[in-house]
């Protein structure tokens, strides 16, 4: 069985440590928010300015001045700080997020990150994906394997205009866990009833699959 | 005015001297923090050929967008532009120029231009479409590419509170890019949701010295949401 979008949020959430300070992009990132284990303190990132972002906001709670960088309201979580974008990208691009997670289009095995345009079609920007995959070490790209269509997104080389060169590590899938590492993929964990063939059959570029590959556990 | 005094009485007055082809820096962070009345003021001015530089461009009938009708705004330089068709729609004709630019890096061309830097080197966008046609220096073994500021003739700013000096509060994350874009308009204009006397803003609380600002306007806010996310008010919600 192919992860569902929140069982990818809830395995993202197993790589969060006490007193992180995370930075969560749109979409199956954002839900790693509800899985954070509890009895564990982490401080989540919003780069419009706000660190200790809290939970979406009652209807009476609502304030059109605090958002997040989805755009959506938010609250503030208890601890919160706010500041400018130029700061707020200072703590981005200093190496001071302990964890980013974020979306993507394509990756390679040289740990390119395609995510922000498809020529022709989609031009939305990057935002700041740019910032944040050149400035943070630890990051977890979030994504489906392949297309509908059964078209790899793991790739010997990205094919979409990239986001970052080289910054890349890790990759959670639909259907596996997978590192980054001398220009190769390696499988560390495979999703619930997913054979490490069908894995393979979906990513294109080099897999390295070394020994008995564990099923993810939640 | 006199001495120190920004304030100005009309929204015209606020942005006299706007011509043709200037460039024009905007505050705000999606919708949050926008100087919608400073941006109505252009629309009704009718100037045309402008250079905008500001993180998004509003959505189709709010916010910068409402310049894209009338075809006000020749070129933009923005980290993220969707949200908005008509703006999509321009950009694909070629009508527009579009200069996508990471938003950390926008932030600190801002920040930089106001501070009288002209360039800066940046890990950001190395090896990327951003990296075409500037300057490569490596430093301790890693890559880095040269970005240079950005100076507006004007920047226009929303700001929370200003005593009449225009010494500056933000609230909440309607500060975003405003205290940058504060910094490098040649003339900077801001509005405000409340205007009070010198001296009764906490000096240790003021986030934007009125050394910035040239122009100062109280304003009302429509404050439009983009994407009104709640949970339900019997719950505590997950975290």
């Amino acid at each position: 069985m192919t992860l569902l979008r929140e069982q990818i949020a809830q395995r993202v959430a197993q790589e969060m440590q006490d007193g992180y300070y995370v930075n969560l992009g749109i979409g199956i990132p954002t839900l790693v928010a509800n899985y954070i284990p509890d009895g564990m303190e982490v401080m989540l990132q919003s780069e419009n300015g706000l660190l200790g972002m809290g939970q979406f906001p009652t209807e009476e709670e609502i304030d059109a001045d605090l958002i997040n960088a989805g755009k959506q309201t938010v609250t503030m979580a208890k601890g919160a700080s706010i500041f400018d974008s130029a700061e707020s990208f200072a703590m981005i691009r200093g190496g001071h997020v302990d964890l980013t997670v974020l979306g993507a289009f394509e990756v390679d095995v040289n740990g390119n990150i395609a995510s922000y345009m498809i020529p022709g079609k989609l031009i939305k920007g990057m935002g700041g994906a740019m910032d944040l995959v050149a400035g943070a070490d630890n990051i977890i790209v979030t994504m489906t394997h392949a297309s509908k269509h059964g078209v790899s997104k793991l790739l010997s080389n990205c094919t979409l205009p990239l986001t970052g060169k080289g910054c890349i590590k890790k990759v959670l899938t639909d259907l596996a866990f997978i590192e980054i590492k001398a220009g190769k993929f390696h499988l560390l964990e495979r999703a619930p009833g997913v054979s490490v063939e069908e894995i393979i059959k979906l990513t294109e570029g080099e897999l390295v699959v070394t020994g008995n590959i564990p099923e993810m556990t939640f | 005015m006199a001495g120190f005094d920004k304030v100005v009485s009309s929204y015209e007055e606020a942005m006299a001297g706007l011509t043709d082809n200037m460039t024009v820096i905007a505050g705000g962070f999606g919708l949050c923090g926008i100087p919608e009345n400073l941006i109505a003021e252009i629309k009704r001015k009718g100037t045309k050929g402008l250079t905008l530089v500001s993180n998004n461009c509003g959505v189709d009938d709010f916010g910068l967008g409402v310049l894209l009708p009338d075809r006000q705004i020749k070129k933009i330089v923005a980290s993220y532009v969707g949200e908005n068709a008509e703006f999509e729609r321009q950009m694909m004709a070629g009508e527009l120029d579009v200069e996508l630019t990471p938003q950390g890096t926008l932030a600190e061309k801002m920040r930089a231009g106001g501070a009288g830097i002209p360039a800066f080197y940046t890990a950001t966008g190395v090896g990327t479409p951003v990296a075409e046609g500037k300057d490569e220096r490596k430093f301790n073994g890693r890559d880095y590419i040269l970005e240079e500021s950005i100076v507006g003739d004007f920047a226009i700013v929303k700001a929370w509170k200003a005593d009449r000096y225009g010494n500056l509060v933000f609230r909440k994350t309607a500060r975003n890019f405003n205290p940058l874009a504060a910094t490098a308009g040649k003339i900077t204009v801001v509005e405000v949701e409340e205007i009070v006397e010198p001296g009764e803003l906490d000096p240790d609380q003021i986030h934007t010295a009125g050394i910035y600002v040239d122009r100062l306007i109280q304003g009302t806010f429509e404050k439009r949401i983009e994407q009104r996310t709640v949970r339900p008010s019997n719950t505590q919600g997950e975290k």
